[in-house]
């Protein structure tokens, strides 16, 4: 079982989002940086299916050199490759990220196809919702979304995807491409000899390369905020009748 | 004006409201054609395939490919429903077209459009150009106001060629819950965050949920560190709730959590710190340790309802 996991360097705001000065992104100064809680778990759920059948987990990702610290988290909780498309930084769009992930991926299959390609259902930042989508058309393979549930035999992945009346089932012939969301299972923490040994490992690190699609960013703003005054009701176990008064006003008694 | 093709999904023969939004937003920008896959009650593009039995969303992407390449309409859109996203990448990777997911806002600017899209779940919002000869945008759900829509238009039959490849991607087993008070659907939402401490101690939560017919939520803290389930879980990689009154027990305010719940018509906040996020942005807040004050509302809503 060789599974591919596509992950995205992102920065974690906070309480607000402050923006740079030229307004086409996020101030991250400040800032640690993730992955998505989706893939995260499609990280998880790939180191799963190792233990289950056996095989490899191979991460990659595009981005700034940075984005080799998302790749070793990933090391650090058992993924045994890691590979870095190499960009100065600025936020591709879609088509273009989707192009230049599938031009690696065909050359690293040179040495054998991945059973499972798995993707984040959409991406932290700026969720376009389509990546896993592109790669899979590029690549010739089925694709499917929004999965809370996967189980692999030898020729196929069968794959849950929850709605709001309950879920339905979806089986797909391998090679597959599967876009999975948070809750599908709950990642590991890296243990200490993980860490150590995705310290010392080896990145595979390349250029990128760029063919842009047709969507531009032209600026980012924040939301307006509606501010409302916080009416404090009291501190303290004091203040529950003054909640339940509430309750009563909102005709939730 | 130009044509604009609008994918609509239904219940059951009826339009959804989300798809109602997306006809709505694509009225601003040309004239619109309904596009469904059996029938939608909308009339417009009808696409009918003995193999489409169930959802297949790589066939209907192929689909709508095939009605493009035919009626070469200015655009498509769909609404920002996950079916709505996941349809609508099948037809721009099949076409090898620009997506702009989840669009609150679209103006024609010479060939292109200008748009406004939804970021970070609702955190950000990012103006972006959108240059294509067709155009692909799925409408951020709520963004507008669904305006009535006239009578139906007449139907038309689209038949697509489908091979077994487009439609190996499809519902085969479908499992349906019966489930009392929902997240979603619940008046009321009593959610916890770190500050409830372990999962012993949603044991209040629960209980003053069921006194007043709420649901119990969660932070992302709570789900990862496994005291709750990730159905539990509210905010941008959770469930969204727009509940009458949501209660926020011990939770910071973290963007990522408030995008999921901003749409609730009041927040009470509960937590110890008066500057927490949570607090500064709520409505109503108690200062203090949660489980004390959740105790004595759980005390004094008995009350209540025993003396009436
Ligand atoms: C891409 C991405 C997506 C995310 N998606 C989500 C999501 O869907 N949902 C989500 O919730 N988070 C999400 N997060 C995580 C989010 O950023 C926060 O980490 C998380 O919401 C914090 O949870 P919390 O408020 O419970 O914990 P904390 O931030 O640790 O806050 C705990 C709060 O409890 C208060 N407190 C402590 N003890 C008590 C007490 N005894 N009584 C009363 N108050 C007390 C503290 O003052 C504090 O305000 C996401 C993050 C990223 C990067
Ligand atoms: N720069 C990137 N590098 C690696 N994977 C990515 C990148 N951008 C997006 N992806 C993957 O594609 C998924 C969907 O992204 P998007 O289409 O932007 O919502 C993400 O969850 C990731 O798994």
């Amino acid at each position: 079982m060789k599974t591919l996991v596509c992950v995205k360097r992102v920065p974690a705001p906070g309480a607000r989002i402050n923006l740079t000065p030229d307004e086409k992104a996020i101030d991250a100064r400040h800032l640690s940086f993730t992955v998505s809680p989706h893939e995260e778990c499609a990280v998880e759920e790939a180191i799963r299916l190792k233990e289950k059948h056996g095989g490899t987990v191979t991460v990659m990702t595009l981005g700034p050199a940075d984005a080799e610290e998302q790749l070793r988290y990933a090391l650090s909780v058992g993924a045994d490759e890691a590979v870095l498309l190499a960009t100065d930084g600025a936020d591709w769009d879609p088509q273009a990220t989707a192009a230049a992930l599938t031009a690696r991926i065909k050359e690293i299959e040179g040495s054998g196809a991945f059973d499972l390609i798995l993707f984040g259902n959409e991406s932290a930042d700026s969720g376009g919702y389509q990546v896993g989508i592109r790669i899979a058309h590029a690549l010739g393979r089925p694709v499917i979304s929004g999965i809370k549930g996967l189980e692999v035999d030898d020729e196929t992945v069968t794959a849950r995807r929850e709605t709001d009346s309950g879920s339905e089932v979806y089986r797909l012939s391998l090679p597959a491409v599967v876009a999975v969301k948070e809750g599908i299972n709950l990642p590991r923490y890296p243990t200490l000899p993980g860490r150590l040994k995705a310290k010392k490992a080896e990145v595979i690190s390349g250029p990128a390369s760029a063919s842009p699609g047709g969507l531009f960013m032209d600026r980012l703003f924040t939301p307006p905020e509606q501010k409302s005054v916080t009416n404090i009701l009291g501190r303290g176990p004091e203040a529950a009748p003054a909640v339940v008064d509430l309750l009563e006003e909102l005709g939730l008694m | 004006m130009s044509r604009v093709l609008v994918f609509v999904e239904d219940d059951d023969g009826v339009v959804t409201e989300t798809s109602l939004q997306a006809l709505t937003m694509a009225a601003t920008i040309g004239k619109v054609e309904a596009v469904s896959v059996g029938t939608s009650g909308m009339g417009g593009w009808q696409i009918e395939h003995a193999m489409l039995t169930d959802y297949a969303p790589a066939a209907i992407g192929e689909a709508l490919a095939q009605l493009v390449g035919a009626e070469m309409p200015a655009a498509v859109m769909a609404a920002g429903t996950e079916r709505g996203n996941e349809v609508m990448a099948h037809l721009g990777a099949l076409l090898d077209l620009p997506l702009a997911a989840n669009i609150t806002r679209v103006v024609q600017s010479g060939e292109d459009w200008k748009l406004t899209r939804v970021r970070w779940g609702g955190s950000l919002l990012e103006e972006c150009t959108l240059t294509a000869a067709v155009k692909l945008a799925t409408v951020a759900l709520h963004s507008v106001e669904a305006a009535p829509q006239g009578t139906a238009s007449p139907i038309t039959v689209f038949t697509p060629e489908l091979t077994d490849a487009h439609i190996m991607t499809r519902v085969i087993e479908r499992v349906t819950l019966t489930e009392g008070i929902t997240l979603t659907t619940a008046p009321v939402v009593v959610s916890g965050g770190r500050g409830v401490g372990s999962p012993e101690g949603f044991g209040v939560l629960e209980e003053l949920a069921g006194l007043i017919g709420g649901a119990v939520g969660c932070s992302r803290v709570v789900t990862n560190s496994g005291w709750r389930p990730h159905s539990d879980q509210v905010g941008q990689t959770g469930t969204r709730v727009a509940p009458n009154l949501y209660i926020a027990c011990g939770i910071s305010g973290a963007i990522q959590h408030w995008v999921g719940m901003m749409a609730s018509k009041t927040v009470l906040a509960i937590n110890t710190d008066a500057e927490a996020p949570m607090v500064t942005k709520a409505d109503y807040a108690v200062i203090g340790d949660l489980h004390p004050i959740l105790n004595a509302i759980v005390a004094e809503v008995k009350s209540r309802k025993g003396s009436t």
